[in-house]
């Protein structure tokens, strides 16, 4: 039965994070309107960002959960950044 | 308690953690599916960054922040579920799952007026009426198909795997301390919701 007398969350922690979620849905359609020139796509991302990090850490479990698995998100956005970034190096300096 | 006296007898080995890790590893190969078309989407929005923003304009802002709400609360009643079984509450559990097919069901009825719509306007992929736009908004309008159709396919698969959920759950096959085929479906669930947290401001919310 290992693995499953793990940490449990309960129904409020899910729900104050899917507040969260919701809140920061509002605040990045919100901003979308406004016209901040080129930081506008980076805050649309910062924010996607954050989402990530709650639906990740807490949905997920993986705030939670054994080491390998951060372990496994970490090597999986490692190999996803490297791709990005010498994709963009080529292309930028072709 | 349990009924099956053979299990008591007879133990079947168990590796939860060894399941989840197969599950991540899954996971994995989906973030780098999807991530190869972000990629695709980046450069070409590097390349073409105004007509990316005048194609954008003619998505609905309004459904898609509604498809965001609807797929955030479903991964609630999802994460709701698997906390309703742990705490051995088998009903509460199937009603937190049969929530989350009703909400998938909706993503796609929406998404399914999205697309008619945006067809009717003569804009799929390939029709005259796109062809006659510059290249970044026909290239905006196929990355748009592309990724929301990929995706909308990995929500009606998560619907499939959630029914079958349903009935392990009902049939005793899914219990409280036997879940891991639960997590794991929930954390594909959550996943299916991370790549709409990013198709979300990449594709509706361009001003």
């Amino acid at each position: 039965m290992s693995g499953n007398n793990k940490h449990h969350i309960s129904y409020g922690t899910y729900i104050l994070v899917w507040a969260a979620l919701i809140a920061f849905t509002s605040i990045t359609v919100t901003i979308a309107g406004v016209n901040l020139g080129r930081y506008t796509l980076f805050i649309a991302l910062a924010i996607a960002a954050i989402k990530s990090a709650l639906v990740i850490n807490i949905f997920m479990h993986i705030k939670f959960d054994e080491p390998i698995f951060k372990v496994f998100l970490g090597i999986s956005g490692a190999t996803l950044f490297i791709i990005f970034l010498l994709t963009f190096f080529d292309y930028i300096y072709r | 308690m349990s009924n099956h006296t053979d299990t008591v007898t007879h133990p079947v080995h168990r590796d939860d953690v060894g399941a989840k890790m197969g599950m991540w590893l899954f996971l994995f190969t989906e973030v780098l599916l999807f991530g190869g078309m972000f990629l695709v989407y980046a450069v070409y929005r590097y390349q073409y960054p105004d007509q990316f923003h005048i194609a954008a304009m003619e998505l609905n802002t309004t459904m898609g922040t509604l498809n965001t709400i609807i797929l955030l609360t479903s991964s609630l009643t999802v994460a709701l579920s698997i906390a309703a079984l742990q705490k051995g509450n088998k009903f509460l559990s199937l009603c937190f799952l049969s929530l989350t097919l009703l909400f998938a069901l909706m993503f796609m009825v929406i998404k399914y007026f999205e697309w008619t719509t945006k067809i009717s306007h003569g804009i799929y992929p390939g029709s005259p009426e796109l062809l006659t736009k510059p290249n970044g908004q026909i290239l905006f309008f196929g990355l748009y198909y592309i990724m929301t159709g990929l995706h909308g396919l990995h929500v009606l698969v998560g619907m499939v795997v959630i029914s079958f959920m349903i009935v392990f759950i009902a049939r005793d096959k899914v219990t409280s301390d036997n879940y891991v085929k639960l997590e794991n479906s929930g954390l594909y669930w959550h996943l299916v919701d991370l790549i709409w947290i990013f198709l979300f401001p990449l594709f509706y919310l361009i001003q």
